[in-house]
C-alpha cells in the first residue's frame, strides 16, 4: 500500500529535487551537475519501468491522493493513457539531458538552464500522472512558468519577445482554462479522470458544458498550437535546440495534446461530446490547423522555424484523432501522441547538431551535408520520411489508423487531409533530404565549429539524435508487439469502447 | 488559558520598552528575541483556539458591558497566525538589514529606532485582534497608525518624511471618522463591546444612525486600509520606508484595518449587508485591481511597482464581500462561507509574498544601487536567489498553482459561479494576467545579461529569508485544511444568516 502511494510521488520528485540542488551549484562544478542530472534522469527512468510493469502486468493501481482542503485533492494515479505519457517523457528526457550536457558545454548560466530544464520535466511528470482536473490544472501551468527561463535563455531581445509572445498567449489561454475547471466543477462537483467520461448524465445543461468545453479548449489549444492560437510556438523556436526539441516533443505542445485527450476521452468521454455536438468543429478546427500549418512550414527558410511549423501541423493529428468517434481514430491519436514525440524530437537534434557543428540554419546551407555529417543526415531522413509517413517508420503507423478512423466514422474528408498533408509534408521534408545528400557540399558558408574527430560531432550530440531515429524506426516496424505504443493504444481503446460501457 | 490574549498584546509591549532603554549595541539581538516571543505565542494562541475554540478574557474581572472584553475567535487567531509567521520572518529580515558594516558603523539609528517601534506596532496590532471594545478598537487603530507612520521615517530620507506627514493626515482623518461612527453606535446600542452589538442590532431595526455610522465607520476604515480611490497615499509611503517596513506595511498593517471592517460589517452590521451593498464594493474593488495594477505596470522602480500591486491587492479583499453576501435570493439567505474563506486566504498568501518581495527589492537596491528597472539588468545572474524569491512571489500573487494565492482564487472564482457573479469571476482573471504582466516586466529586465557596474554582495541569509517568505506563499497552496478550518474555530459571525455555522 505504501509503495503505491510513493512510487508515483517519487517518479514525480525525481527530478524536482536533482534540480533544485543544481540551482545552487556553482558555473564550474560540471561534473557535480552532469552526475545530478543522469541521476535524475536515471532514476526517474527506473520508478517509469517500475510503474509499467506494475501496471500492465501486476495489476496494481498506484495512486497518491493527498487532501488540500475539503473535497479538493491532488490526485496523482497512473492508468493506460497516463503511463504512455509518463514513459515517453521519461525516456525522452534521458535523451535529451544527454544532448542538453553536450549542446550547452560552453555557454553560461547552465546552473539557472538545468534547473529549470528539471523542473520542465518535473511539471510535465505532473501533468502526465494527474488523476483530476485541480492536479492538471497545477502542473499544467507549473510547466508554463518553469518553461519561460528556458525559453528567454540567451537573453537576446528575439529570445525575450518570443518569451513575452509565449507567455501572453499561455497565461490567457491559463486563464480561461481555469475559469472552466472551476465552473465545470461546480456544476458537476470535483472531477476525476474516467475512461468514459464523468460529465454525462449529471443533468447539467448541454449549453453549459458546450461553454465550459470551448473555455477549456481556448486553454488546451494554447498549448497544443490549434490554429488560431499557435503563433506563439513558431517564435519560441529561438530557444536552445535541446529545450525546441523537449518543447516540441514532449512538454509544452504535448502538455496540450495531452490535455485535449483527457478532457474528451476522461471528462466528457467520447461517446457523449459526439452527441453534444462539440467534435465535430473540434475536428474541423484540427484539420485547418494541419493543412494551414504544413503551408506555413513550405514558406520557410529556416530549419527549425520549418520544423515548428511542421510541429503545429502535426499535433492536430492527435487533435484531429481526438474528435473522431471509433476505435480506429482513437487509436491512431494516442499512438500519434508518441510518435510525434519520437519523430519531432529526431528532427530537431539532427538540427541542433548542424547549427553547432557547421553553423547552419538556414535550408539552403544544407546542401551537401550528408557528406561532411552522415550520421545526423541518416537520422534526419529517418525522421522526415516518418513524418511524411513512408512504411513501415512510425508516423506511417499513426496516419493509418487515423485514416482508417475517419473511413469508420463516415467522415470522408478525414483521409484527404491526412493524404494532403502527407503531399505537404513531402513537398517540405523532401527537399531538405534532397539538397542534404545530393547536392554539392557548400563548404563556403560552414564554420567548422566543432572540429572533425573520429566523429561528425560531439558524441553527446550523435548520440541521442541516433537513439530516437532508432526509437522512431521501431515503434513503426515493431508496431506488432506486445512492447510497443501501438498496443498500448489498443489497451485503452479497448477499455474505452468496451469494458467502458458497462 | 484566557489570559494568555493579554500576554500577545504584553510580551511585544514589553519588548518595545526593553529595546527602547537598552544598550544600543545589543538592541537588534534583543528586538529579534522578543519577536520570536511574540510570533511564537501568537502561533500558539492559534493552535489552542483551532484546538478549543474561542478564547474569552474579561479584564478585571467585570465584564462587558461594565468592563473590556478580550475576545478571539477562529478569524482573530487566523490573524495573530498571519503576524506571527510573517512577523517573524520580517523581524529576521530587519535583523540582517540593519546589520552594522564590518566595523561596527552604519544602520545604527535605524536599529536603534526600528526595534522599539516594530514591537510596539506589533503589541497594537494585536490588541486589534483580540480585542471586543469598539473604543478599544479606535485606540489599536490610531497606535497602529502613529507606529507605522514613525517607522516610515526611520530613515531620514527627504521623500520618505512627505509620505510619511501624508499618511500621518490620512491615518488621523480615518480613524477619526471611524470614531464618530462608534459613538454613533453607542448612541444606538449603549454599549462598546462588539458582540453585545451584534446581538442587539440582530434585534433592531434598520435606522438612518445605523447607515450613516456604518458609512462612516467604512471611509474611516477603508482610508486606511488604501482601497481604492483612497488609497493615494499608499504608494509613496510603503515604497519610501526601508523594505523591512516596506514589507510590514503592506504584508500587515494594511490588513489589520481590513479585519476590523470584517468584523463591524459581518457582525454588527449584518443586517446593512444588502446585496447592493456588496456590489458597490465589488466594483469598487475591481477598480482598485485594474488601477492599481495599471499604475503597477506604469512605474519604472520597482517599489513603487511593488506598492501599486499591494493596492491591487487590498481591491482583491474587498471581492470578498460581494461573493459572501449572497446575490440570490432573499437578504436572508445563507452568507457564501467560500468566498469569504478564499478572500481571507489570500490575505495571508498576499502577506507571505508581498513580504518577499519588498524584501526582494530592498536587496536589489543594497546590491544594485537604486531600483530602476533598467538598473535591473543582470539581476538574474547577480542575484538568482533574489530574483528567484521575486518570481515565486510573484507566481503566488498572480495566483497560478501552486500557490496560496491560487487556492484563494479557486475558492473566490468557486463562489463567484456558484453565487452566478461570474463578472467577479472574469475580474479575478484579468486582475491575475495584469499581475503577470508586471512580474514578468521585472523579470525581463533580469534575464538581460548585462552586468550592472557597481555590485555590492548582500548578506545571503537575507536573500534566504526573502526566499523563504517566497516558498511559504507556495507552500500554503497544498495545504489548507488546518487554516479554514482554523477560520471556522469560535464560529465567528454569529449573526451570520442561515445559521450560525459560521465559515
Amino acid at each position: 500500500m505504501n509503495a503505491v502511494f510513493w512510487i508515483p510521488l517519487l517518479t514525480l520528485f525525481s527530478s524536482f529535487f536533482t534540480g533544485v540542488f543544481i540551482f545552487f551549484l556553482r558555473e564550474d562544478q560540471k561534473v557535480l551537475r552532469t552526475i545530478l542530472n543522469m541521476l535524475g534522469a536515471i532514476i526517474k527512468l527506473i520508478f517509469t519501468a517500475i510503474i509499467f510493469w506494475g501496471t500492465i502486468f501486476a495489476g496494481i493501481n498506484y495512486e497518491t491522493r493527498f487532501t488540500v482542503i475539503a473535497d479538493i485533492e491532488l490526485l496523482l494515479r497512473v492508468d493506460l493513457i497516463s503511463l504512455m505519457f509518463v514513459s515517453l517523457s521519461a525516456v525522452l528526457w534521458l535523451i535529451t539531458t544527454v544532448y542538453a550536457i553536450g549542446y550547452l558545454e560552453r555557454s553560461p548560466h547552465r546552473s539557472r538552464f538545468f534547473g529549470f530544464f528539471s523542473l520542465c520535466v518535473t511539471a510535465t511528470m505532473g501533468v502526465a500522472l494527474a488523476g483530476n482536473l485541480f492536479t492538471f490544472f497545477i502542473f499544467y501551468e507549473m510547466l508554463t512558468l518553469a518553461t519561460y527561463p528556458l525559453v528567454v535563455h540567451r537573453g537576446t531581445r528575439e529570445s525575450l519577445r518570443a518569451g513575452r509572445n509565449y507567455l501572453l498567449y499561455t497565461l490567457s489561454g491559463g486563464a480561461l482554462f481555469l475559469a472552466g475547471i472551476v465552473w465545470l466543477e461546480s456544476v458537476a462537483g470535483t472531477i476525476e479522470f474516467q475512461l468514459g467520461g464523468v460529465v454525462a448524465g449529471a443533468g447539467i445543461a448541454d449549453g453549459v458544458l458546450i461553454s465550459i468545453f470551448i473555455l477549456m479548449m481556448a486553454g488546451l489549444g494554447v498549448k497544443a498550437a490549434i490554429v488560431p492560437l499557435h503563433s506563439w510556438l513558431p517564435q519560441a523556436m529561438v530557444a536552445p535546440a535541446p529545450v525546441s526539441a523537449l518543447l516540441h516533443a514532449v512538454a509544452v505542445v504535448k502538455a496540450g495534446a495531452y490535455g485535449i485527450v483527457r478532457l474528451v476521452y476522461e471528462v466528457y468521454g467520447i461517446v457523449f461530446a459526439a452527441q453534444l455536438g462539440i467534435l465535430l468543429p473540434l475536428a474541423i478546427l484540427a484539420a485547418i490547423t494541419i493543412i494551414y500549418g504544413s503551408l506555413r512550414a513550405l514558406a520557410q527558410d529556416d530549419l527549425k522555424r520549418r520544423l515548428a511549423y511542421s510541429t503545429v501541423s502535426q499535433l492536430s493529428y492527435i487533435t484531429l484523432g481526438v474528435a473522431i468517434l471509433g476505435p480506429l481514430a482513437s487509436i491512431g491519436a494516442l499512438v500519434h501522441l508518441v510518435h510525434q514525440g519520437l519523430m519531432k524530437i529526431t528532427l530537431f537534434f539532427c538540427a541542433g547538431n548542424f547549427t553547432e557543428t557547421l553553423g547552419v540554419k538556414r535550408i539552403d546551407e544544407l546542401d551537401g551535408i550528408g557528406r561532411r555529417m552522415p550520421w545526423s543526415m541518416t537520422a534526419f531522413t529517418i525522421g522526415a520520411f516518418g513524418m511524411i509517413g513512408v512504411p513501415p517508420l512510425a508516423g506511417f503507423v499513426s496516419k493509418w489508423y487515423l485514416s482508417l478512423g475517419g473511413l469508420e466514422a463516415g467522415m470522408y474528408w478525414v483521409p484527404l487531409v491526412f493524404v494532403t498533408s502527407s503531399v505537404l509534408n513531402a513537398m517540405y521534408f523532401l527537399p531538405i533530404v534532397y539538397r542534404g545528400w545530393f547536392r554539392p557540399p557548400r563548404e563556403d558558408v560552414w564554420k567548422e565549429l566543432i572540429p572533425r574527430g573520429p566523429l561528425e560531432t560531439k558524441w553527446t550530440l550523435l548520440a541521442p539524435a541516433i537513439a530516437t531515429a532508432i526509437l522512431s524506426l521501431f515503434t513503426g516496424l515493431f508496431a506488432g508487439s506486445w512492447l510497443s505504443p501501438l498496443a498500448l493504444a489498443e489497451l485503452i481503446v479497448l477499455e474505452m469502447y468496451v469494458e467502458g460501457r458497462e | 488559558m484566557s489570559e494568555t490574549l493579554v500576554w500577545s498584546i504584553l510580551i511585544p509591549l514589553l519588548g518595545a520598552i526593553v529595546t527602547f532603554w537598552f544598550n544600543p549595541r545589543w538592541v537588534a539581538a534583543i528586538g529579534l528575541a522578543f519577536s520570536l516571543a511574540t510570533g511564537s505565542f501568537a502561533l500558539w494562541i492559534a493552535y489552542a483556539i483551532g484546538r478549543d475554540g474561542r478564547l474569552l478574557h474579561e479584564l478585571g474581572g467585570w465584564g462587558a458591558p461594565l468592563g473590556i472584553d478580550l475576545y478571539a475567535d477562529g478569524l482573530s487567531a487566523f490573524m495573530l497566525a498571519t503576524n506571527g509567521l510573517v512577523g517573524i520572518l520580517i523581524s529576521a529580515a530587519a535583523y540582517l538589514y540593519f546589520e552594522p558594516n564590518g566595523d561596527g558603523t552604519g544602520h545604527a539609528q535605524e536599529r536603534r529606532a526600528f526595534w522599539p517601534l516594530w514591537l510596539f506596532l506589533w503589541s497594537a496590532l494585536n490588541l486589534a485582534y483580540v480585542s471586543s471594545d469598539a473604543f478599544n478598537l479606535y485606540i489599536a487603530v490610531e497606535l497602529i497608525g502613529l507606529a507605522g507612520v514613525a517607522l516610515i521615517v526611520i530613515t531620514g530620507r527627504h521623500d520618505a518624511m512627505v509620505a510619511a506627514m501624508r499618511y500621518l493626515l490620512v491615518a488621523l482623518l480615518g480613524s477619526l471618522s471611524y470614531l464618530l461612527g462608534v459613538a454613533m453606535l453607542y448612541g444606538e446600542f449603549h454599549t462598546l463591546d462588539l458582540r453585545l452589538m451584534a446581538e442587539l442590532s440582530a434585534e433592531a431595526e434598520s435606522s438612518l444612525v445605523l447607515w450613516v455610522s456604518l458609512a462612516l465607520i467604512s471611509v474611516g476604515l477603508m482610508v486606511k486600509t488604501a482601497l481604492f480611490p483612497l488609497h493615494f497615499w499608499l504608494p509613496p509611503a510603503h515604497s519610501s520606508a526601508a523594505a523591512p517596513v516596506s514589507a510590514l506595511l503592506s504584508a500587515l498593517v494594511v490588513k489589520a484595518t481590513f479585519y476590523l471592517l470584517l468584523r463591524l460589517w459581518f457582525g454588527v452590521f449584518s443586517d446593512q449587508m444588502t446585496v447592493t451593498f456588496g456590489q458597490v464594493f465589488g466594483v469598487l474593488a475591481t477598480m482598485a485591481i485594474i488601477g492599481g495594477s495599471v499604475q503597477a505596470i506604469l512605474q519604472r522602480r520597482l517599489k513603487m511597482m511593488v506598492a501599486y500591486s499591494t493596492v491591487a491587492h487590498i481591491g482583491y479583499l474587498f471581492l470578498l464581500l460581494p461573493l459572501t453576501i449572497p446575490f440570490r435570493g432573499s437578504d436572508t439567505a445563507a452568507w457564501n462561507f467560500d468566498g469569504f474563506s478564499g478572500g481571507i486566504y489570500h490575505l495571508l498568501s498576499h502577506a507571505l509574498a508581498k513580504s518577499a518581495m519588498f524584501l526582494a527589492a530592498g536587496i536589489v537596491i543594497m546590491s544594485m544601487g537604486n531600483d530602476r528597472l533598467r538598473n535591473l539588468r543582470g539581476m538574474a545572474h547577480q542575484l538568482p536567489l533574489t530574483t528567484f524569491a521575486f518570481g515565486l512571489a510573484g507566481v503566488s500573487l498572480m495566483g497560478l498553482p501552486p500557490s496560496g494565492g491560487f487556492v484563494a482564487k479557486w475558492f473566490m472564482i468557486n463562489a463567484a459561479i456558484e453565487s452566478g457573479q461570474w463578472w467577479w469571476a472574469i475580474v479575478l482573471l484579468v486582475g491575475g494576467l495584469l499581475t503577470a504582466v508586471y512580474v514578468f516586466l521585472v523579470l525581463r529586465y533580469a534575464f538581460l545579461p548585462v552586468h550592472p557596474p557597481h555590485f555590492r554582495s548582500p548578506p545571503r541569509r537575507l536573500e534566504f529569508v526573502a526566499l523563504t517568505l517566497a516558498l511559504l506563499s507556495l507552500v500554503i497552496g497544498f495545504r489548507a485544511v488546518e487554516a479554514f478550518d482554523l477560520l471556522e474555530a469560535g464560529t465567528p459571525f454569529l449573526n451570520a444568516p442561515g445559521g450560525s455555522e459560521g465559515p
